[in-house]
């Protein structure tokens, strides 16, 4: 790729912070903590890359750095070419920041007021505001609630207004902190069709952060996993399961009994528990996939209910961190 | 480009009041005590009054000049810049993360995000004060202490501005300050209340002359009325206050740009 | 139970060792700030004012800043912040009214305050200005008496104010108009005496503020002697008593407003 497609380069990237540690009844101890530890990160144009890893891992401090709230106490870091906090003002138009927890929208003002507000504040023509504004309104359903004060909405409906803030100025690359958290499934769903959606326009690169792998599986291509401010793995999410020997599982339930006999391409069934019915089948990488085996299944066997387990983020994490160390 | 800048502004400021004003019953509760806190330092200085007949050498009149300068000084910065003590909130919540993900100043925008209309009530009072004391006063007018009186408020508020900013810079390394600034940003009005006279040892020492709060008031009042000062400080004293306000905005301005630096976030 | 609420309140509050420290030090500043005032008032006036010698005033001012604290007069905003995030439901279904819980861990937290920020500011003072302490032996039991009286009404008086959450949406101008009126009518800024007699008179008698600071430092100074000390603590009594009747027919209301409109 050439230099010109890389949109954020990141070598060395290290953040540290002083804590205070209690030891005695008056004493305290100082001690340097590095929240991020020599982070190395090329993120080209129009990807959509997965930011993942426990709390206090260093995924959000990472983020504030890459979009200026936070400055490094060293390594490189260059967003859309420039270095975020000194050339903070700058970025802030080329790059579109969501929290999950935190609101940028004005808390008192009605939603359509707030994305006015933004149209002065990041200077936006009207014309492409008002492009921007219809896709999304469109597409998030804003209109049932554009009247409604921001303080009066619901996590759901307001993550959708964000969203939509955070684009409204059209920006080259787009950061979310968590933008799943707390949702009910339906809000969860409409924020990851959006995001979907918005990557595969192609022109904007998303980077988000999120404890849900759902989120993952269905936007992410590339995965970023960093534990104790330390990169420990960045590949695909099936290149993660490969590595940790996660798998997903298939579980169905039979009209009759299991007896095992069957060719399925590699999957290996098994029966758990005391029902001779139910079987799971682990799908490991490079077998048939679930539909295949349900589609097989179905032919030679009757087939009365169908589960897909998926494998435990936490899980893969956990085993992801005991090699890491 | 500035005139996009300025437009934004604008439009943040009208929504803000917008949103204050929205909660009106509040709003005029708010506006009537923030006057009354401002008449009450004035009728602290009359009470006292009641009972002494000078205070640190100086009659009332003259103790009145002295406050209502300081006192029109630090409501104009307390309408425009005062609210800038809520950057400890700010921080601690981090809420500042989304403030800095704007292309705005941050501390233009923390300005005009938490503009106070009600702080309008101190302003106006002051003012009228102002007026009053001075024309009931016994002043020999000259071209030079028509300059003083013009100049005297204008820089007692950028004096009084840059202390609110660089008290509340003290978030950026101590989040649980709690109400320390106060004893600089209300501490030090009160101390401009009176007569640097009134003060003593190193009290006076350090918040009159090393912090240069003895300049909001004071030393434009002698200079106004004409008065030696009884101190025996150099008579140019009496123009002390601009240079001082200059020396504590650049101060403020440096503290400002150290501290978002320093700026941790809140939480992971 | 009140007790460990009350062991709970002492704790918390010893943990904020920094917030305790910067209220500290504001203290002493704005101690500092009235005591040369005063002071150079006194000089002028010939060393009394209505009533106050230069030390009495020194004593004032001091109890009074460490007052502040240890009432806790201003920055209660607990039982509104529950009443708007819905909370409150939790405290009124519990068999103890509400009341009795916050004022127990609010007497635990005077009781950390008096320590700390009651006792330094009175030692500084005494250290580095004209002090005057009680000369009766039984002025020091008094003073415990009146101190104890302020910190249950200052409460009563608080709680109240967060119980207007129930019928506004915004309690912060109900708050900044508690903060004025308290503030100067408590005898915060100067003694109520310096005022004229017959507006100090309906201000003691007519009104509670005096109650949480005028009548606790005039009983630390001795103002009038064993009655004069005993005439005080009787006026808080009474408006103590008033308060928590208040207190209890508004949080009654209250809570049938929460039953009605369901939350």
């Amino acid at each position: 790729m050439s230099e010109s497609n890389t949109v954020v380069a990141v070598s060395g990237l290290r953040k540290e912070f002083v804590v205070y540690k209690k030891t005695g009844r008056l004493k305290r101890e100082k001690t340097v903590v590095a929240a991020v530890d020599g982070v190395d990160l090329r993120i080209e144009r129009g990807e959509m890359l997965g930011y993942i890893g426990p709390n206090g891992a260093g995924k959000s401090t990472t983020l504030k750095m890459l979009t200026g709230i936070l400055t490094p106490s060293a390594g490189e870091v260059r967003v859309c070419g420039l270095e975020p906090v000194p050339r903070r003002i700058a970025l802030t138009r080329r790059i579109g920041v969501v929290f999950g927890q935190r609101s940028v929208l004005w808390w008192d003002l009605p939603l359509r007021e707030s994305f006015d507000l933004l149209r002065h504040v990041f200077r936006v023509p009207a014309d492409e505001h008002a492009a921007r504004l219809r896709r999304c309104r469109e597409m998030l359903d804003l209109d049932e609630f554009a009247d409604t004060p921001v303080r009066q909405l619901s996590l759901g409906q307001r993550m959708r207004g964000e969203l939509t803030a955070a684009l409204l100025h059209g920006p080259e690359i787009l950061f979310l902190d968590e933008p799943t958290i707390g949702l009910d499934v339906v809000s969860k769903q409409a924020v990851r069709s959006f995001l979907a959606e918005t990557a595969r326009r192609g022109d904007t690169t998303i980077v988000l952060t999120t404890h849900d792998l759902a989120d993952i599986e269905r936007l992410c291509k590339r995965l970023v996993v960093i534990d104790h401010g330390h990169v420990v793995h960045d590949g695909t999410l099936d290149a993660l399961h490969h590595r940790y020997g996660s798998r997903r599982q298939v579980v169905v339930d039979l009209e009759d009994p299991w007896s095992g006999d069957l060719d399925l391409g590699g999957a290996v069934g098994e029966i758990d528990g005391e029902d001779p019915r139910r079987v799971t089948f682990s799908l490991t990488n490079g077998a048939s996939t679930a539909g295949e085996l349900v589609a097989r299944l179905a032919t030679t066997v009757g087939l009365r209910d169908v589960s897909i387990v998926e494998p435990d983020i936490e899980d893969v994490i956990a085993r992801l961190y005991a090699t890491a160390r | 480009m500035a005139d996009g800048t300025v437009t934004a502004y604008r439009r943040m400021l009208t929504a803000q009041v917008r949103s204050m004003t929205q909660y009106r019953a509040s709003f005029a509760i708010d506006l009537t005590t923030q006057t009354v806190f401002t008449v009450l330092d004035i009728v602290a200085v009359l009470v006292i009054f009641r009972v002494t007949p000078s205070l640190g050498g100086f009659t009332l009149k003259q103790v009145l000049l002295v406050s209502s300068l300081a006192a029109i000084g630090f409501a104009l910065a307390d309408l425009l810049v005062g609210n800038v003590e809520r950057l400890r909130h700010y921080v601690r919540t981090g809420l500042l993360d989304a403030v800095l993900i704007r292309p705005l100043s941050a501390l233009g925008q923390l300005l005009v995000l938490d503009f106070a209309p009600r702080r309008l009530g101190r302003v106006l009072f002051s003012a009228t004060l102002l007026t009053v004391v001075v024309s009931t006063s016994d002043i020999d007018w000259t071209p030079s202490r028509v300059l003083l009186l013009a100049i005297t408020p204008l820089s007692a508020a950028l004096f009084f501005s840059a202390v609110f900013v660089l008290t509340a810079c003290v978030a950026f390394w101590w989040i649980d300050s709690g109400e320390f600034a106060n004893s600089l940003t209300y501490g030090g009005r009160d101390f401009t209340s009176y007569p640097v006279t009134v003060f003593d040892g190193l009290f006076r020492r350090v918040f009159g002359f090393l912090l240069g709060f003895g300049f909001v008031g004071y030393y434009p009042a002698l200079g106004i009325l004409g008065i030696p000062d009884p101190l025996g400080m150099p008579s140019f004293f009496v123009w002390g206050g601009p240079f001082v306000a200059g020396i504590a905005a650049l101060l403020a301005t440096v503290a400002w740009r150290t501290g978002l630096r320093h700026y941790k976030g809140a939480g992971s | 139970m009140g007790a460990a609420l009350a062991r709970a309140g002492f704790r918390r509050y010893s943990t904020y060792r920094q917030a305790t420290l910067a209220g500290l030090s504001t203290n002493i500043v704005f101690g500092m700030l009235r005591m040369y005032v005063l002071v150079a008032a006194g000089a002028a006036a010939g060393g009394v004012m209505a009533g106050y010698t230069v030390p009495q005033l020194g004593t004032y001012i001091w109890v009074g800043q460490g007052l502040l604290a240890t009432i806790l007069m201003w920055g209660w905003t607990e039982l509104s912040d529950r009443v708007r995030s819905g909370d409150v439901v939790a405290d009124l279904l519990r068999p103890v009214n509400p009341v009795w819980t916050y004022l127990a861990t609010d007497l635990g937290r005077a009781g950390h305050a008096a320590l700390i920020r009651l006792l330094v500011p009175v030692l500084f003072g005494a250290l580095f200005f004209p002090f005057y302490w009680p000369r009766e032996p039984l002025s020091y039991p008094l003073f415990g008496v009146s101190l104890v009286l302020a910190v249950l009404l200052c409460f009563a008086c608080r709680y109240l104010v967060n119980l207007t959450a129930f019928w506004l949406l915004d309690i912060r101008g109900v708050v900044s108009l508690w903060m004025a009126a308290a503030g100067v009518l408590s005898g915060l800024y100067f003694p109520l005496a310096f005022l004229p007699g017959w507006l100090a008179a309906i201000l003691q008698y007519g009104t509670p503020f005096p109650s949480l600071m005028q009548f606790p430092t005039d009983v630390a100074v001795e103002r009038g002697g064993l009655a004069g000390q005993l005439e005080r603590i009787g006026v808080q009594v009474a408006w103590t008593a008033v308060m928590y009747a208040v207190v209890f027919y508004v949080q009654r209301r209250a809570m049938r407003k929460l039953v009605i409109q369901g939350g």
